[in-house]
């Protein structure tokens, strides 16, 4: 077991702390006076500590005072452009007054109310296949119906909803639609791709290299724009392929060509010696990797892996060269109207918090993930 | 940047060469498949962008509705594509899109090299100069030895340099590649001008001035920037009915037809206005739409005029004066030819 040390040492650091706290408590009385020692300890206890301290606390006096007086105390909570221009501080009142635009970009307005469902199931879905007692075959099903149920949303044209086409679709919608599409459809093709790299049939192996070498040698908006402008070009003259599609696909060829490399990571780390049992059990090559390679691969991985579903989530914004109005995209457009322009700010820290609460969930979900599946190791 | 552009031209060069020049083959699938495909701004306020409510707004936009008015009747009967600048150009030659109305300035090269078939002037841009009054300069002759904001990388700066160049005159330039930075620096006194496309200075000035009053456009124009609809080559037919849509827009406010009294006009005594309106028939059969096509522009668009204040104009936030988007007839450029 090769990581077991980094493992061991923050499962015994974690344990440390639960001890050493009950008896500090016991050596000193409760209240300030616990936490003055503290501070004298950690902030006070050298000359550079306490020069490293007095500076931080400068640095924070000339920092959050004005930006809590920008965004809170002196900010505009509503009304127009020219309230907004009067007021000192931030303009809230441009999020007040086009998030449905920066939200749901152009889709129908009067029908806002089916992009605004379609994101809470995802959500709640996400929500759901975050919590472990979850993990039943039942969940997959939730997901595929969860998926035809956003897909209808969508796209109505059934139930007396009107039928909206994805070039209008914009906004959160798109931009969580895209991610997590993209995020689902890449992850089977890139275990693909890793067990093709290692595989010991030389075309498979050839085609691998070939393709993740490739794909990792160009950057993703030239992917985008070859999946957006040169190949229409080469259909014939009224064929089109819509464009969401297109973007689509062109993310999930890009993120798998990238974990296919983090999962590969993996699989080296598993040692040989597990293969070799496998064999000798005498399981096929795919129950082999089922049931053996593949847990004990994916979860060494977890971090590059996340770290790449977090990277692939912000390249949504990337969609916005094709012509689709991911929410940063939806952002701009709303700060194209003159009256608001002049508070892009605001604009970009409301979709910054947006993209951040999405992230840090993601990062978050990794660190629970990695230690719910780290048990084995913990002995 | 380099990459789009390797990228534009290798697009722009394989399909000029394998393009189908047989006539009306846009016009009939345009007709076949009930709406126009019209390739718009991803978000440029006055000419194209999404309003609150996410509808399509601009005199770019206009342009395509009028189409979609003259072809079915029904200006919304229109999809519309957004395209970065990279894109718009391949995105009309691949036939993604019918036609495009995107802030596309006319020139040589666009017209023949790629392709392409330019349909009437919607809207007479061209560089200028923004300062403060307090400056007392009357004239962008007097802005010797000034310095002037203008964005990095554009043909801004280009034509910026040209144009002291050949004045013999110079400048000391203040880049910034943000647009808003770039206001916010002018506005603080940090350029004694500011140059770009007029209709942008006028936007800059009527929403981000602290007084718009105290602020001066100098009247001297250094480029000329005719933004117009395009078309691919190979259907003229197509190209006609673009052209005669738009022009039905001029002719129409010329003539004082507007959306209001449309109806009314119908029995004008005129000559023209009763050809223009269809109720001489001809010009409809003469183009393959309805003889009512351009009744229908006026009635679900408006005329120019119309369109332009409540897009750019007065009844925008942009508040540009008409000046060379005026009708002729008023010392601008705005000239339909007779509706005969």
């Amino acid at each position: 077991m090769i990581d077991r040390q980094p493992h061991d040492h923050s499962a015994t650091g974690v344990a440390a702390a639960d001890v050493e706290e009950p008896s500090a408590v016991s050596l000193q009385p409760p209240g300030p006076p616990r936490l003055l020692g503290w501070a004298r300890e950690n902030l006070f206890g050298s000359v550079p500590n306490t020069v490293m301290t007095l500076l931080a606390l400068a640095l924070l006096w000339e920092v959050v005072p004005p930006f809590l007086s920008w965004a809170l105390v002196h900010a505009q909570w509503g009304g127009d452009g020219a309230a907004c221009r009067q007021a000192e501080g931030a303009c809230w009142a441009l999020v007040g007054e086009r998030h449905r635009l920066m939200l749901f970009g152009v889709y129908p307005y009067d029908q806002h109310w089916r992009p605004l469902l379609a994101t809470a199931i995802l959500v709640t879905l996400l929500a759901t296949s975050a919590v472990r007692a979850f993990w039943r075959p039942w969940l997959l099903w939730a997901w595929l119906a969860g998926f035809a149920v956003i897909a209808l949303l969508m796209w109505g044209g059934v139930l007396g909803m009107p039928y909206v086409e994805t070039d209008m679709w914009g906004g959160l919608p798109l931009t969580l639609a895209l991610a997590v599409l993209g995020i689902a459809l890449a992850f089977p093709l890139s275990i693909v791709l890793a067990l093709g790299r290692r595989s010991e049939l030389p075309v498979i192996r050839a085609f691998s290299v070939a393709y993740i070498e490739l794909v990792r040698g160009i950057p993703l908006v030239s992917v985008l724009f070859m999946a957006s402008v040169m190949f229409p070009l080469f259909l014939p003259e009224g064929v089109t392929i819509d464009k969401l599609l297109r973007a689509l696909v062109g993310m999930v060829l890009f993120t798998a060509a990238y974990l296919a490399e983090a999962v590969r990571g993996g699989l080296q780390a598993v040692p040989r010696g597990q293969e070799e049992a496998a064999d000798a059990l005498g399981l096929s090559y795919w129950r082999k990797m089922r049931l053996i390679v593949l847990p004990q691969a994916l979860r060494l991985v977890i971090p590059p892996i996340v770290n790449q579903f977090i990277s692939c989530f912000k390249d949504t914004s990337l969609v916005t060269i094709v012509g689709l109005y991911d929410l940063l995209a939806a952002t701009k457009a709303a700060l194209a109207d003159p009256e608001w322009r002049p508070f892009f700010v605001e604009g970009y820290v409301a979709a910054a918090l947006v993209y951040w609460s999405f992230c840090f969930f993601m990062s978050r979900y990794s660190q629970w993930l990695e230690h719910q599946l780290a048990t084995g190791q913990k002995r | 940047m380099t990459l789009f552009k390797t990228l534009a031209v290798a697009a722009v060069l394989t399909s000029a060469a394998s393009l189908p020049a047989h006539a009306g083959a846009t016009f009939d699938a345009v007709k076949a498949k009930g709406f126009v495909q019209c390739g718009v701004n991803l978000g440029l306020y006055g000419f194209s962008a999404p309003d609150d409510k996410g509808n399509w707004a601009g005199l770019d936009v206009d342009a395509c509705r009028a189409v979609a008015a003259a072809m079915f009747g029904d200006a919304g009967k229109v999809k519309f594509t957004p395209l970065s600048a990279q894109q718009r150009l391949p995105a009309l030659q691949s036939g993604e899109i019918d036609m495009l109305a995107r802030n596309t300035t006319w020139t040589l090269s666009r017209d023949t090299a790629n392709g392409l078939n330019f349909a009437v002037t919607t809207y007479y841009d061209g560089q200028g100069f923004m300062v403060p009054r307090k400056l007392g300069v009357k004239s962008a002759k007097e802005l010797d030895g000034a310095t002037i904001c203008v964005l990095p990388g554009t043909t801004s700066e280009q034509n910026l340099t040209d144009w002291f160049r050949a004045n013999k005159m110079s400048y000391k330039p203040v880049v910034i590649e943000k647009n808003e930075e770039l206001t916010s620096a002018f506005f603080s006194g940090r350029c004694d001008s500011f140059s770009s496309d007029t209709s942008q200075l006028a936007a800059v000035r009527a929403n981000e001035a602290a007084n718009p009053d105290d602020y001066l456009i100098l009247p001297e124009l250094i480029s000329r920037e005719p933004l117009t609809p395009v078309v691919r080559h190979g259907d003229d037919q197509w190209l006609d009915l673009v052209r005669w849509s738009i022009y039905a827009m001029i002719a129409a406010e010329e003539k004082g037809i507007t959306s209001k009294n449309v109806d009314q006009m119908l029995t004008s005594p005129d000559p023209e206005v009763k050809r223009i309106l269809g109720a001489t028939p001809g010009n409809g059969q003469s183009l393959g739409v309805d003889e009512k096509w351009a009744y229908n522009i006026v009635k679900q668009v408006g005329n120019y005029g119309e369109s332009f204040e409540r897009n750019v104009g007065m009844g925008s936030k942009l508040k540009v004066e008409r000046g060379l988007n005026a009708l002729y007839s008023h010392g601008g450029l705005m000239y339909p030819p007779p509706f005969k």
